[in-house]
This record gives structure tokens, sequence and C-alpha cells, in this order.
């Protein structure tokens, strides 16, 4: 079952002068997001993942393409009742106390009057600011902003909560306490589908994850998956007692040698080389001491996808002024 | 409570706790007591002045935070992004512009309620005898505050604050002057010029029609068939506008 369904989805807003082409934020973009599942929704500034949440939160109509969400088409009124939703650098009603806030988010996910207490009591304490529940937002800090954030995206117990951004501008305390909350979603069975251009949180809790570049989606999920398939690996080797000034046949495996007095270390660009490059180890009497495999991480990925993205749009461009 | 009525109590709870409503509530107790120190100035006359004064005031206040409040009802919203969760909801967006605007008139109540009492402990204490027709005057201003929120609102659906300002205040200044405009071309005969002042006649508002203050201050009543026209016509031509504004905001991308 999946929860989240693109079909080619398109945004493009006018450029405002006649003649010039419209800007294109989303360019025929498809993905699914499995009930259950934690799924990253990576990109750099200006990508399109923030039109992508807006869509499917019916609050920007897409120009061209289909998206349901948990099996609805986008803007249903009714589907939002179990969607729950946290804004990139969320602005909320700073004249209101953290209590009142909650409430007032329950209430519009028509939670009655005992349930909404039951739930504000219950997610203060799970988000860490029950002490600051009589206190106005406007006196909050970024962190606690994020939190209480967090809280009113899942008052009303939802099963699909959609987050964008939710760890940016955060100290490494404050992301850790979203990544569990995170975490603890999934436990209790929910979909959560959140943008972020912070890696490491990625690779560290997500099921899946989808690359967005330019408003396409260049690559598409599990994170070992994508680093395996894509990118080659390297090999750190560190020996001792061995001659590499001269030697044609370790220069010509390596792609870097550092000698620092007997010790050595040689990285090599693929794990094909290892065997001969021990091989002329053990001919020259030396000892071996660690071979490290580099995995290629998801950080190299999104740089790879980064750069040829930008080389399609500088041909792009160089092709328009030619023709 | 249904979903209209939190969004309502919500833009009622902003406005409370929002220090700008309350000095100008303060200004109209001030315009309400010079009312009292001009009216020594005058010669003659000086319970006419002290009620004119008062309710101009009173309607001087309401008309201000009703355009002022109105406009920034939902633009506020989507400058500092406190739309997107609350469009997140399982809310229409009807519910919302229409939330909103129950929650401004439920402000413009309580702020005119005050000034009323204001004002009418300041008859009270000069003497100046109360009558119906005062209670009457207050009324229409009321609808016609309501109109005005209601025009703010509905152009702040789809233009910026400054524009959604201009047009605003040009539509209650052509609102007061319509009939006036009628009346003056009404022995011409006919052309390009009288076609355009009968479109803006039946177009824009008639707030003149909602503004028996002269009369109220000297003691004339109006006729309750004149009260109750009028207050649906006003309460009608607010109900358009805030269909107009929902109609519009539906199409509205954030």
């Amino acid at each position: 079952m999946d929860d989240i369904v693109t079909e080619d989805l398109s945004k493009s807003y006018p450029s405002g002068w006649p003649g010039r082409p419209p800007f294109v934020a989303l360019d025929g973009l498809s993905l699914t997001v499995r009930r259950g599942e934690i799924f990253g929704f990576l990109g750099p500034n200006g990508a399109g993942k923030t039109t992508t949440l807006k869509i499917l939160l019916g609050l920007v109509r897409a120009t061209s393409g289909r998206a349901l969400l948990l099996g609805q088409p986008v803007g249903d009124v009714a589907t939002r009742r179990r969607i729950g939703f946290l804004p990139e650098s969320p602005y909320f009603y700073d004249y209101l106390t953290a209590e009142e806030f909650l409430g007032f988010y329950g209430q519009l996910a028509g939670l009655n009057r005992e349930v909404t207490t039951q739930r504000v009591n219950d997610l203060l304490q799970l988000v860490g600011l029950d002490e600051a529940r009589t206190r106005q937002l406007r006196k909050f800090s970024k962190g606690m902003l994020q939190r209480i954030g967090l809280a009113q995206a899942i008052i009303h117990d939802p099963e699909l909560v959609i987050l964008d951004e939710p760890m940016t501008g955060l100290d490494p305390v404050g992301r850790k306490q979203v990544r569990d909350l995170i975490l603890s979603l999934r436990d209790q069975g929910k979909t959560v589908f959140f943008s972020t251009h912070i890696l490491h949180d990625v690779e560290m809790i997500c099921d899946r994850v989808g690359l967005v570049m330019k408003g396409r989606l260049v690559a598409s999920g599990r994170v070992d998956q994508l680093v395996r398939q894509d990118h080659i690996q390297s090999v750190e080797i560190v020996c001792q007692h061995i001659k590499t000034e001269g030697n044609a046949l370790i220069h010509s495996l390596a792609t870097r040698v550092l000698q620092q007095g007997p010790q050595c270390l040689i990285v090599l660009p693929s794990p094909d080389a290892v065997d001969a490059l021990v091989g002329e180890i053990r001919r020259q009497g030396g000892r071996l001491l660690s071979v490290t495999p580099h995995k290629a991480s998801l950080e190299d990925l999104f740089f790879h996808e980064a750069s040829q993205a930008a080389s399609r749009v500088s041909a792009q461009v160089t092709g328009g002024r030619a023709s | 409570m249904g979903v209209i009525g939190v969004i309502a109590v919500n833009a009622f709870r902003e406005s409370l706790r929002d220090k700008i409503l309350y000095n100008l509530v303060l200004f109209a107790g001030l315009l309400i007591g010079l009312s009292v120190v001009l009216a020594d100035l005058s010669i003659t006359e000086h319970h006419k002045v002290i009620a004119d004064m008062g309710l101009a005031a009173i309607n001087l206040i309401g008309v201000i935070i009703a355009m002022f409040v109105g406009i920034s009802l939902v633009n506020k919203e989507i400058e500092r992004r406190t739309i997107y969760t609350i469009m997140a909801r399982p809310i229409s967006r009807s519910c919302f512009i229409i939330g909103k605007y129950f929650g401004l008139a439920l402000t413009l109540l309580v702020n005119m309620s005050v000034m009323l009492a204001v004002f009418l402990f300041t008859l009270w204490l000069y003497h100046v005898p109360i009558e119906p027709s005062l209670f009457q005057a207050v009324q229409l201003m009321f609808v016609e505050i309501l109109v005005v929120t209601a025009i703010a609102l509905f152009f702040s659906t789809f233009t910026s604050s400054t524009l959604s300002a201009i047009f605003t205040l040009g539509l209650y200044v052509i609102g007061h002057l319509t009939a006036d405009l009628r009346a003056m071309v009404a022995n011409s005969e006919g052309g390009i010029g009288k076609a355009v002042v009968d479109l803006l006649y039946y177009l824009c508002p008639n707030l003149e029609m909602l503004n028996i203050k002269g009369q109220a201050a000297v003691g004339v009543a109006a006729a309750p068939d004149y009260m109750l026209l009028a207050s649906l016509y006003g309460l009608l031509y607010a109900g358009v506008l805030v269909t107009g504004a929902c109609l519009v905001f539906q199409r509205r991308d954030f």
C-alpha cells in the first residue's frame, strides 16, 4: 500500500514578462512512499522539495500530473484529518501559549475537548515543553518552536506525517530529539515523509530516499542500494616497511600514496587492485596493517547528481543559444 | 464548536492580544471626552455637539479598525506563513475566510460596545438625554463597519496589503458619495457620464444609507422599516463580498 503517489507532477510559474519562458519548479516528478516507512526527500535549495510538499497539501495547484495521498486525490479535505504537517521554519501564532496553540490545532482537526486536553498534555511531555505550557510562543527559541511544531503536526494522531526541513537550524541535541521522534512515529506504524538537505540525518533514519534536482526525481530507493549502484568505492591500505618511491606498479594502481617514516598509506580507486597491491607488499617483505574499504556516501551521490544536473542545464542553455 | 467557530475565536483572541486595538479604543474615549470641551466652546446646542462628536468618534475608530485589521486578516496569515498549517487541516478555504470574518466581527462588536459604553457614560455625566435614535445610529454604524470589513477582506484575498488599503479606502469614500453623484446627474440627458454614475451607484455600496448620525444627534429616530431595510441591505452586501472573497481564495496558491 502506498501512502503518497505522484505521477508526472509538474508545476510552472509564469515569468510575468511576455516572451519569457515560465519558471519550472517541478518537472514530471513521479514517486511513491510506502505505508509505515520513513522517506527522505532530498535535494539542494530550489530543487522543488517544498513545491512538492505544497502540492501534496493542496497549498499549491499542480500545472499537470496527478498526486494521491492515502489513496485520495490531493485537496480532499476529509483526507487531511489523517495527515500531519510541519512547514519549514515554522511561523505560528506567537500570541498563543503552548497549550492554547496545541489546543487550537487539536480542535481544528476535529478532536473533542476531552481528547484535545489529553493529547496536549501527552505531547507537551513528549516534546519536553511541559514546563513552558503557559508561555507565549513569541518567547520560544527556534528549537522549542520546532518541537512545538512537531507536536501540532501529530496532535490528531495522523497516519501520515509530512515534515519540511524538520532539522534545519537545530543544534545537535535538537536534531537528535527530532530524529528520535521521527523514529518513534515509525515504530507506531506511521508513515513519515520529510524533506531535508542534511544528508547525515537521512542516512541514519530513512528507509528510502528520493533525490530531486531541478524539479526532477533523479534517484529513489534504499540508501545502501543507491550508494552501491552508482558509485565506485575506494580502499585504503596501511602497511609498513615497503619502498614506494619509484615503484611504478604501486603508483599505477594507487590514486594517492603517503609515506610517513616506515608507515605508508595507499589509496586505491577500487577493490579490484587490492590483490595486486597486497602481492607487491608481500614481494617486498612488507607488513600489511589494515585494508579499509570506503563505501561511497549519500553525499557523494548528492554531489554527483548535482553536478550532472548543473551540466544538463548549462548544455540546455548553450544549445538554446546555438539554435 | 465547528471549525468556523474555532477560527473565529482564535481571530478574536489575536485581536484581544493586539495592543494597537486598545490604543485605538482609548483614542476613541479621548475623542468622546474632547466633545465635552468643544461643547463648552459652542454657544448653543451643547447636547448636539456632544452627541455628534461621540457618534463620529465611534464611527471613525470602528472604520479604522475594520479597514486595517480586515486587510491584514488574510494577508498576514500568508506573509507569516501561518496559513500553511491551517490549510493542512481538514477545513475548507471558505470556512477559513468565514471564520476570520466572524472573528473580526466579534472583535468589532466588543470594541463598539466599549466605545458605546464610554459614550453613554459621557452623555449621562453631562445630562444629555439618551435618545433611542443614538442606538439606531450605532446599530447602522456597526452594519457599515461589517460592510467595510468585507470590502477589506475581499481585496486582501488577491492583492497586497497596500493595494487593499487603497481600494478599500476608495470604495469607502465612493460609498458615501454615490447617492450625491447620482442626484447631481439625475437631471442630465443621459450619455456615458450618467451611465457610469448609475453603474457606480448600483455596484458600489451605498454607505450613506447607513449613516443616520446627523438626525440621531438631534433625537430624530428612523422608521423601523428603514432600519430593517438598511440593515438587510448592508448585511446582504457584506455577504456577497465575503462569498466573493471565498471564491477568489479557493483559487489562490500559497
